[in-house]
């Protein structure tokens, strides 16, 4: 079964992850802009990453057959910094409309202070300006009351509901997400927070219309094969092949295809999967040979345990 | 101004014809509202680009060639896309003063996505005063990035006349060693040299012992210097079992100014005969080479 992960932290993963995923049926991923554990001290670090997203690491993806693409966004964090969050708002136009480049994100509160209430607002600004989407991170702490606020805010600076991705929601916001209009999208963490088995029951009970699974996996514990081991669950305890086709893939690119930077096509008819592009001494092979797909070549569909 | 004013004018006649009335327009109003305008603004439309006018090939006549090369000497746009096109019509029409261009150029390419990073290199023999540009060009070399490699050294003047022999041989050595064509690199026989050819022979005993392959056209380097210390080196493409080495070896001989070379050529005489009636070229041998 075809899946997407439309939220990962690929340039955290191996190479040994995407192997996996291409052949668990992962076919395409969305990179969030985020933190990356250690926190930055100036633009270059974060024009360098943007510039990795939009780069380096889309490169490498296709090296395996996955589609990449990401969102472009100071996280709520580091918005903290403010002197450094002017810097990075003034380099932030510039990357936000790339090639497959899907939304501003991921935005939005951690600690809810004041200097990330003022960049989550001028980067809605920026997005409604650029017409683009926005992938809200809601915070960890006062989940629910923070979730309230983002979209509050989102709709505040006028963006429509349905150009607005939720993210992180838990069984106490779903409702209030899927109400208001909003995507509402699960991360599905080993240990804490939204576990598969949860999610599973979230789907039962609310169906699959803009409810939408993904890992958020990145350098911490979490699990880069969350989107079809969820898949897979779904299919053991009874839930409809429709709801996992649509919370598992096809909402992914209802809600971000409407950035016209995720498209099907994509994947489906793929420029063929050439690793020999790749410089030698610098290449993800590493001596192994090249995997070259031919243009026709069947998707792989592949079970995962 | 003369050297990039004919070139944009080509370039907006070239998208005029194939872009829609409405990208067209967005086109000729970005780059008329950007004249004076700031950074941010430029930066912005050039990124906009593929999402205002498409990604398609440009589609040029024989016709169209010719007047590219006739506006600027060694241009070629072979392979250009749409918005490839389209980024440098506005980078241009935004920005004519040389030290200005670089700047901006250089905040664009630091940022720049893959398809922009094509495009701004192919774009180099374009550019006012292009000497300024050399740096950049290097830059675009060292990428892992094949296409991007190749937007520098294939199909484009500017290394051959703006290059110093050391990045010069960096550039071949390093077409070599990603499996890039050279055939497609302008000015490969005029550059030629000892250097160049000395440090390819060591590649070569390198990859021998490997028991790896070598690329025919690398011989295309060598052949000139091949005199009493390198001659024997062609010996060992020359016995080899793809006609396409033999081939290479046979066209390095006739470039070599050593006596063995006629001698050793002889030892080949179909495959001289086709280098003589022309049915065997380095072009060619770059068409038939397997892929590396």
């Amino acid at each position: 079964m075809k899946t997407i992960d439309p939220h990962i932290h690929m340039s955290a993963r191996t190479t040994d992850d995407y192997e996996a995923m291409a052949a668990a049926g992962v076919v395409a991923v969305i990179e969030p802009a985020f933190w990356l554990g250690q926190t930055r001290t100036n633009v270059g670090s974060f024009i360098d990453y943007y510039s990795s997203l939009i780069g380096w690491e889309r490169f490498r993806a296709a090296q395996f057959g996955i589609s990449h693409y990401c969102t472009i966004g100071l996280n709520s964090k580091e918005a903290n910094n403010e002197a450094l969050a002017e810097e990075v708002m003034d380099i932030l136009p510039r990357f936000a409309t790339k090639e497959g480049v899907v939304a501003i994100g991921e935005i939005g509160y951690d600690e809810q202070s004041a200097a990330e209430d003022k960049y989550f607002r001028a980067q809605l600004e920026l997005a409604k300006e650029l017409d683009m989407l926005v992938m809200i991170h809601t915070p960890h702490r006062d989940k629910k009351k923070g979730t309230s606020r983002s979209m509050d805010v989102c709709l505040e600076h006028g963006l429509a509901p349905n150009k607005v991705i939720v993210d992180h929601n838990v069984e106490e916001t779903v409702k209030e997400t899927l109400d208001r209009g909003f995507w509402a999208a699960f991360t599905l963490y080993p240990q804490t927070k939204m576990g598969n088995e949860r999610m599973v029951e979230v789907v039962r009970q609310y169906g699959s219309e803009r409810i939408i699974c993904d890992s958020s996996a990145d350098w911490g514990v979490s699990d880069p094969l969350a989107v079809p081991k969820v898949a897979n669950l779904m299919a053991s305890k009874g839930i409809d092949q429709h709801h996992i086709h649509m919370t598992c893939y096809q909402n992914a690119i209802n809600a971000y295809g409407q950035s016209g930077q995720f498209n099907e096509e994509d994947w489906l008819n793929p420029a063929p999967i050439d690793q020999r592009t790749l410089f030698e001494d610098n290449s993800v092979l590493r001596g192994q040979n090249p995997r070259v797909d031919e243009v026709d070549a069947p998707l792989k569909d592949a079970a995962v345990g | 101004m003369s050297n990039t004013t004919r070139p944009l004018e080509l370039m907006q006649a070239w998208l005029q014809k194939q872009l829609s009335d409405e990208a067209f327009q967005w086109l000729a109003d970005s780059a008329a509202a950007l004249a004076g305008a700031a950074d941010r603004d430029l930066y912005l439309a050039v990124s906009l680009v593929p999402r205002k006018v498409g990604k398609a090939d440009l589609i040029l006549s024989e016709a169209d060639m010719k007047a590219a090369d006739e506006a600027r000497s060694g241009w070629r746009p072979m392979g250009w896309s749409v918005d490839q096109t389209a980024r440098l019509v506005i980078m241009l029409a935004a920005t004519p003063e040389g030290p200005e261009f670089a700047r901006r150029l250089e905040q664009l390419c630091i940022t720049a996505d893959v398809r922009e990073s094509i495009a701004f290199y192919q774009g180099l023999p374009l550019y006012p005063e292009g000497e300024r540009y050399v740096a950049r060009a290097g830059e675009g070399l060292r990428t892992n990035m094949k296409a991007v490699f190749e937007a520098v050294a294939h199909d484009n003047p500017y290394p051959v006349e703006n290059f110093g022999e050391n990045a010069w041989n960096q550039m071949v050595l390093k077409a070599i060693f990603i499996g890039s064509k050279l055939d497609p690199i302008q000015g490969l026989d005029s550059r030629r040299n000892r250097d160049l050819a000395t440090t390819l022979i060591d590649y070569a005993h390198e990859r021998q012992a490997a028991s790896r392959t070598i690329m025919p056209e690398l011989w295309r380097m060598v052949g000139p210097f091949a005199d009493d210390e390198l001659i024997d080196e062609l010996s060992w493409p020359l016995g080899r079992e793809l006609m396409v080495e033999r081939q290479a070896a046979a066209l390095a001989l006739f470039d070599s100014p050593h006596e063995k070379a006629a001698e050793m050529l002889n030892s080949v005489p179909e495959i001289k005969s086709d280098i003589e009636a022309g049915r065997v070229s380095w072009e060619t041998v770059c068409n038939d080479a397997p892929k590396p």
